[in-house]
């Protein structure tokens, strides 16, 4: 059995303006020690669908449908004092723009310390052991843990955020855009220690990033989104080398790569939808060059084309590759 | 593909004061934040300029453009002196002839300008006066940056714009007064990838058209590989390679090159990157030691490089400049 098990998830956002289509009809698994990658354009959903399964959500915030079940237990009716027992000890999460979220009048070793005595019975002595101790996991030397964010570089506070995901031995962590703000150095540095906790650890993983070749690095299996919809979803080399969905091949044709043939770069017109007004039929059918007529009117169904390869599309593109057409 | 030189840098620097006591007049320290930076770039060329943030980039295209004064060194635009221009009508002269492209589209616009105000601001303080003019120079930019029909964009807001719109009317702005020079500060990092490769694209299409060059400021190397066709890597104020673009990047010479362009993720799964050496953080560049930059941080260097001032560029190979006492 999968060790989370997402069917059909739904999510809108109450706004003045109608509802905000973010999550629609999102079904994937993840098992034990697994990695998934989520990638996407801004507002295409990836964030929203982490906070779902956090069940992190404002109050604007509904879940239509759909199952989140994590180890066996569906979260979705959960009360939020039971949910509580599940976020970090089962599912933790490390923040996009986490680096900023380090309270900067409190010693960083503190603010971890407090991460784990709302969760796990220990002392104040025992917490500062298990601080130590996540410090030198995540690469930094223990001593760090009585200073304060200002004196850290940003690599570092990322580093600091990460041991405090990994504070109560989580299951899964979640993991959304964690090194966007860093230097590609730093981030090379991070992206391999992550790899490698989670290996040392047998963690599963959700890394939520638009950057594709982040993705690539880091994941076993990769979902793609567009417009709150999952779109296609296979392990890492077949999304690369045999995407089928016109969305991803449109991805991978627009994304410039420092290596292998310097191929002419695609650029996808048009803009991705309002999702106050998600157009009917498949969401991305004003933007794809292979729409048919019931691209526009029915909304194609999320099916699994080959085994462990999904696709939800009308037409899905069975040469592969990248497009080289201009 | 290279014309006449039309940008000359030599020994350009930049210090910022540091304030280290809230009451002492005089700074003791100063951030060398670009320190003896030579470069030319010529007619219809793209120059690129890479590296980790805090390398000196952006300051460096802010004093091309005069946005900042340079604390020394010269630039020179066609042979003439760009720093002994002050004020008047040749600072007017300077601004129709260099323009700026900065990163930002959701700062850079006036939100309360229509696109009309924001493309035609340029033109008004140039003197154009006519409105019948203004109007037409601002509909042919606009369509030549992809926002057609123009009279659909002019009158409205950058709120109602995308990102990727907006940066076009950034780039409208920058063009409209036909610029030689253009200074492109990042200007795609903000975008999405479909929306990003479009304004790649963009930028190319107008260099043909408008016979414009570039100094493009990235710290994306494989965006900078697509857009430039030189780059110089700069590390901590210092430029440490120069080259052609495809060179740089596929066979780097110096350690800060190698290192940089190794732990760059390639969008392959089945790539495997070389290690990527380098030893600590990057720090800020106040009051450098006298030796190497990046010595502190170098994988090859040793106690020569530590008696040594900072290398100078040397030519490696034709066009290819690396500054590096081990090389």
């Amino acid at each position: 059995m999968a060790l989370l098990d997402v069917g059909h998830l739904t999510m809108h956002y109450t706004t003045k303006m109608g509802d905000v289509h973010a999550v629609d009809d999102v079904s994937f698994e993840i098992d034990a020690g697994e990695a998934i990658g989520l990638v996407g354009e801004s507002g295409c959903g990836k964030t929203s669908v982490a906070m779902s399964l956090m069940k992190l959500l404002p109050d604007n915030a509904r879940i239509l449908g759909g199952k989140i079940v994590f180890d066996g237990l569906d979260l979705v009716p959960l009360p939020e004092d039971e949910v509580r027992k599940i976020r970090w000890k089962g599912i933790s999460m490390v923040f996009q723009a986490a680096m900023n979220s380090l309270n900067p009048v409190y010693r960083v070793g503190d603010q971890i310390i407090e991460a784990i005595q709302q969760h796990l019975p220990l002392s104040i002595e025992e917490a500062r052991a298990k601080v130590a101790k996540l410090y030198t996991l995540v690469g930094m030397d223990p001593k760090l843990m009585d200073r304060y964010p200002h004196e850290y570089s940003g690599g570092m506070k990322q580093r600091a955020v990460i041991a405090m995901a990994l504070a109560c031995d989580p299951k899964m962590i979640i993991a959304d855009e964690p090194t966007t703000a860093l230097d590609v150095i730093v981030q090379d540095r991070i992206l391999h220690r992550i790899d490698e906790i989670r290996k040392e650890l047998n963690m599963a993983m959700m890394y939520i990033s638009h950057d594709i070749a982040v993705i690539a690095e880091v994941s076993d299996v990769i979902g793609v989104m567009y417009a709150g919809r999952l779109v296609e979803l296979a392990d890492t080399v077949t999304i690369f080398k045999r995407p089928v969905h016109p969305y991803t091949i449109a991805l991978m044709s627009a994304f410039p790569s420092i290596k292998g043939e310097k191929r002419p770069l695609v650029h996808l017109p048009g803009e991705p939808p309002d999702l106050l007004n998600p157009p009917q039929g498949c969401r991305f059918h004003p933007r794809c060059r292979y729409a048919t007529a019931v691209c526009q009117e029915q909304v194609p169904q999320y099916r699994e084309l080959e085994p462990g390869h999904y696709v939800a599309c009308w037409n899905p593109q069975r040469k592969g590759g990248v497009d080289a057409r201009a | 593909m290279p014309g006449r030189e039309l940008l000359g840098v030599e020994g350009l620097t930049k210090y910022f004061p540091v304030k280290k006591r809230l009451f002492l007049s005089r700074a003791r320290s100063f951030i060398h934040a670009v320190d003896d930076v030579t470069f030319t770039v010529h007619e219809g060329e793209i120059f690129g300029l890479v590296g980790e943030s805090g390398c000196g980039k952006t300051t460096t295209g802010k004093l091309l453009v005069k946005l900042y004064e340079p604390t020394c060194g010269s630039i020179h635009l066609d042979g003439q002196d760009v720093i002994q221009i002050r004020r008047g009508a040749r600072l007017r002269e300077f601004r129709r002839r260099v323009q700026m492209i900065f990163q930002d589209p959701y700062e850079s616009l006036n939100p309360r300008m229509t696109i009309f105000d924001i493309v035609a601001e340029p033109l008004a303080v140039q003197g154009v006066r006519s409105l019948v003019e203004r109007e037409e120079r601002v509909a042919d930019m606009l369509s030549k940056v992809g926002l057609t029909p123009p009279e659909t964009f002019m009158f409205r807001y950058p709120h109602e714009l995308s990102g990727g719109q907006r940066q076009r009317v950034a780039i409208a702005r920058a063009m409209v007064l036909g610029p030689e020079f253009v200074v492109a500060d990042e200007p795609t990092s903000m975008l999405d990838v479909s929306i990003r490769a479009g304004v790649m694209k963009l930028l190319l299409e107008l260099r043909e058209v408008l016979n414009v060059s570039y100094l493009y400021i990235t710290h994306d190397l494989a965006v900078a590989r697509y857009m430039c066709d030189r780059l110089a890597v700069m590390y901590l104020g210092k430029v440490v390679e120069v080259g052609p673009t495809e060179e740089v990047i596929q066979e780097p010479l110096h350690p800060y090159t190698r290192a940089l362009i190794a732990a760059v993720p390639v969008p392959d799964p089945t790539y495997r990157r070389e290690p990527v050496e380098i030893k600590g953080d990057i720090s800020a560049p106040i009051d450098p030691p006298s030796y190497c930059r990046f010595l502190p941080r170098c994988p090859i260097g040793d106690v020569t490089c530590e008696s040594s001032p900072h290398p100078s560029l040397k030519e490696v190979r034709a066009g290819h400049f690396v500054a590096c006492h081990r090389l």
